[in-house]
């Protein structure tokens, strides 16, 4: 019943809108405003929880309860965190970048929800089709390292920019890694659309055909949304909180959620790219599409929170040198033996 | 209990080369300040003393003169020695620096400097306070130091 | 292309300084090119308030040094004016000192293992480690009432006899600590990231570690082996089996490690002395107003953080003329700012970690 849920209220709408005399056109867009305006809620609502998340799962690593206090569980305890952070003030020092220093954790969500645009959540669940979905994905997704550089640039503070210098740093060299690993899945799928990818996954997913590039890519991954063991950029016990370390308030809790939606892209991406997206394992079809998804997009989330609470932070000179030396030759070496594999096979007629 | 102190021939040896030597009592020597120095690096490379660690460096004012005590373990030969230096001069009490011969000394020196006001002649630069501000008034360990405040 | 050093003000409010203590770095993009230690932040003149009180009067000052191992601290004056009055104190009081100098010391050490694995990034072992000092602090609380500052020494005994829950309570925690260590073994010491960070950063030459002055896990650490528990052993360390663990390159990893390997020596005594504990008097005979003859004494102990000294002068009077502790973390601290010099800013933290100070001790 729930395989339809969101798609059938999409059409329904539509009907709706055409039966009241709406233009096509027009009702087409308004359908897209509100599938997108519904990922955008979901996303907020699901950083709020995946805080909560992240909490209870590191208390319990950390053999603690963690909080138990606000609503059934603990499970207010981000809301009250934020309702607190809004009623903080936004402190500006005196000789900072303003334009720069406040348009930071602004615009610092604006990456995420647009990549969220074209991510299909279920069958058919994708609010934007787009024919080279990964292409966009990842322009998208790099765009947040000139963000957190904006916030490091303009705090005049030198721990700020040290974290600032690192996040290029990092997210510059693990973008490669990163890239090269989907490359090889893109050329196994043949196409850079999502959802084709997803569909060229119904033999087997592609973790099992390229292992390798799924290592690559959570390491690298990991390195992208800024996580231990590669938190160097807000590496709290060094530098403070990095390009976060004069934010306050609202303008903080900002960069910290904006953490947590990266965190989703990452997943969603390596469910979609790796682990068959919103199919169905096992041909199990008594659970919704979007349900499959889900579970697989936090099982991954409960891998980096896994680590995360395990691991040490990597250093800076350590970090450079895994990336380049180690994660772009592996992940070169995956796309050539790919390459070599499918002509191969396609000469022996597969 | 088991006695560490330094032998007592290896005291009187020393008193051999440094006529200002005094035994104060076992384990306990007093030397002027002018051979402090050299018998510090006797003490330090003569492999019969060999003192290779300065383990405690501090000063007491007594009514009548500073009292600057270094203590000196030997690793290798697990004995102590207690070498004081007194300084009769208050106003301006100085003692060579040791830091030329332990490391040690470097951090313990501007300790004895910021709290009792003893200057270190030969202190690479010249110690400066390290507990205290730099713009604090007088050396608190000295007994004529005056605070204001307090409970009185 | 013109490049400039810059300085970064590292403290005195840091996550990593371990309390309030300043460094400043001049660096090299994350290269350290002169380091200056700034400490003196909690100095509160305990030499001088010493020698306004009288002699017992200072056993609780002496708490607030090493705040993490109180026991120790409290050992280290009170054997100094025990030598200077020649005080023979009871076998039972000074198996009692042993037990609690001991647990004392397991607590430092699981502070000094938990907090350098926040300072290298990973915050779980850092609760696991606090965790169990919670137990040790239960058993230190049932001693003295105290869970922090014990001043639980008297001169020429101890406050208190042990109270009978304090043994099978005891008895509980040392079974248990062997596989606790094995498990920071597992979650810390065996990390690959974690001996990546740490394995040969910060190398003391032991020559060089002597000529400063290093003592406790620093010295020994470089492979010195020079722990006065057992090369001039104090109280009743002498009857005690037990090893001192050394490490090999002097690096961070070896300072880690190697605290560690003492918990479990540590345990190791506790359990021999609870064995041997003799039955008798706590306080040896002592006059209802301490008053030691004219004279000076200096007396030193192993804290857990190296040789913890006390050098005292009396005037014949009731107040001593003047008191001074020699502080392992004071001395450890001189050589930092060379040793931080070529090192990157996150392997300041990792060296300053390995060092284990408290800034209670280096201020005094």
């Amino acid at each position: 019943m729930g395989e339809n849920l969101f798609t059938g209220i999409a059409a329904w709408m539509r009907t709706a809108l055409l039966d009241i005399g709406t233009p096509p056109l027009l009702s087409e867009f308004i359908v897209l405003l509100v599938k997108l305006l519904a990922v955008i809620i979901f996303v907020s609502l699901n950083v709020l929880w995946l805080v909560y998340m992240e909490r209870k799962v590191c208390a319990y690593i950390q053999c603690r309860i963690g909080p138990n206090r606000v609503g059934p569980k603990g499970l207010l305890q981000t809301v009250a965190d934020v309702l607190k952070l809004l009623g903080k003030e936004i402190i500006v020092p005196r000789r900072v970048d303003k334009i720069v220093y406040l348009a930071a954790p602004l615009l610092v969500f604006v990456p995420p929800m647009m990549a969220f645009a074209v991510i299909p959540w279920g069958n058919g669940m994708a609010p934007v089709e787009m024919n080279i979905g990964i292409f966009y994905v990842l322009a998208v997704a790099s765009l947040s390292t000139l963000i957190f550089w904006m916030g490091g640039w303009s705090s005049y503070n030198k721990y700020s920019l040290v974290g600032g210098m690192r996040v290029v740093a990092q997210m510059v060299s693990y973008e490669l890694p990163l890239v090269l690993a989907l490359l090889g899945v893109v050329m196994l799928a043949g196409t850079l659309n999502i959802n084709d990818i997803v569909n060229a996954q119904r033999q087997v997913w592609f973790v099992f055909a390229q292992p390798l590039a799924f290592l690559i890519y959570l390491t690298a991954g990991i390195s992208e949304v800024n996580r231990v063991p590669f938190d160097l950029v807000e590496g709290e016990s060094e530098i403070i909180a990095g390009p976060y370390t004069e934010y306050s308030g609202m303008a903080y809790a900002m960069y910290m959620l904006a953490e947590y939606a990266n965190m989703m892209v990452v997943a969603c991406m390596a469910t979609i790219m790796f682990l068959g997206g919103w199919l169905a394992p096992f041909g199990w079809t008594f659970l919704p599409s979007w349900f499959w998804f889900f579970i697989k997009v936090y099982a991954l989330i409960f891998l980096f929170m896994w680590i995360r609470w395990t691991y040490p932070r990597i250093r800076v000179d350590q970090l450079m040198g895994f990336g380049w030396k180690v994660l772009v030759p592996l992940s070169l070496a995956n796309i050539f033996v790919t390459g070599v594999g499918m002509y191969v096979y396609r000469a022996i007629g597969w | 209990m088991a006695k560490y102190d330094l032998a007592p021939e290896l005291v009187d040896l020393l008193k051999e080369k440094f006529p200002s030597l005094e035994v104060l009592g076992e384990g306990v020597v007093a030397v002027s300040k002018e051979e402090l120095l050299p018998l510090m690096k006797e003490l330090k490379e003569n492999p019969s003393y060999a003192f290779d660690m300065l383990t405690n460096l501090t000063a007491v004012d007594y009514p009548d003169c500073f009292e600057v005590v270094y203590n000196l373990v030997s690793l290798p030969l697990n004995h102590l020695l207690m070498v004081k230096v007194r300084v009769e001069d208050k106003e301006n009490p100085a003692v060579p620096s040791l830091c030329s011969l332990w490391g040690s000394a470097i951090w313990q020196e501007r300790e004895v400097y910021d709290l009792m006001g003893i200057d270190f002649t030969g202190y690479p630069g010249h110690p400066t306070r390290i507990l205290l501000d730099e713009s604090f008034k007088g050396h608190p360990l000295r007994k004529d130091f005056q605070w204001e405040g307090g409970r009185e | 292309m013109r490049t400039q050093t810059y300085i970064l003000n590292m403290g005195p409010q840091h996550p990593s300084t371990h309390g309030v203590f300043r460094i400043i770095l001049e660096l090299d993009g994350e290269v350290v090119v002169k380091a200056k230690a700034v400490p003196g932040y909690l100095h509160r003149g305990i030499e001088k308030l010493a020698e306004l009180r009288t002699y017992p009067q200072v056993i609780p000052y002496t708490d607030r040094m090493d705040y993490l191992a109180s026991m120790l601290m409290n050992w280290g004056y009170v054997a100094a004016v025990e030598k200077l009055m020649g005080i023979e104190v009871p076998e039972r009081a000074e198996y009692i000192r042993v037990i609690v100098g001991e647990l004392s010391r397991i607590a430092s050490h699981l502070v000094a293992v938990g907090t350098y694995s926040v300072d290298i990034g990973g915050f779980t072992g850092f609760l696991y480690c606090f965790r169990d000092r919670e137990r040790v602090l239960d058993l230190l609380e049932m001693v003295s009432g105290s869970r922090m500052t014990f001043s639980y020494f008297r001169i020429g005994g101890v406050a208190d006899d042990l109270p009978p829950e304090f043994f099978p309570t005891l008895d509980k925690f040392l079974h248990d600590l062997p596989s606790l260590c094995d498990e920071y073994d597992g979650l810390i010491t065996g990390n690959e990231i974690f001996q990546a960070r740490t394995k040969f950063v910060g190398i003391i030459p032991p020559d060089v570690a002597v000529n400063y002055g290093l003592t406790g896990p620093n010295l020994r650490a470089s492979g010195v082996l020079y722990d006065l528990r057992k090369v001039r052993p104090y109280s009743v360390y002498d009857r005690f089996d037990f090893e001192v663990p050394l490490g090999k390159n002097g690096d961070c990893f070896d300072r880690f490690a190697i605290r560690i390997k003492e918990i479990r020596q540590s345990a190791r005594i506790i359990r021999q002395a609870v064995d041997g504990l003799p039955e008798g008097p706590i306080m040896a005979k002592v006059p209802r107003v301490i008053k030691p003859p004219k004279g000076e004494a200096y007396a030193e102990i192993e804290s857990s953080k190296g040789v913890f000294g006390c050098y005292v002068v009396s005037d014949g009077s009731t107040q001593p003329y003047r008191v001074h502790f020699r502080r392992p973390s004071f001395i450890n601290l001189g050589y930092l700012e060379k040793l931080l010099e070529g090192w990157k800013i996150a392997d300041v933290i990792a060296i300053l970690g390995s060092l284990d100070i408290v800034l209670g001790e280096v201020d005094c």
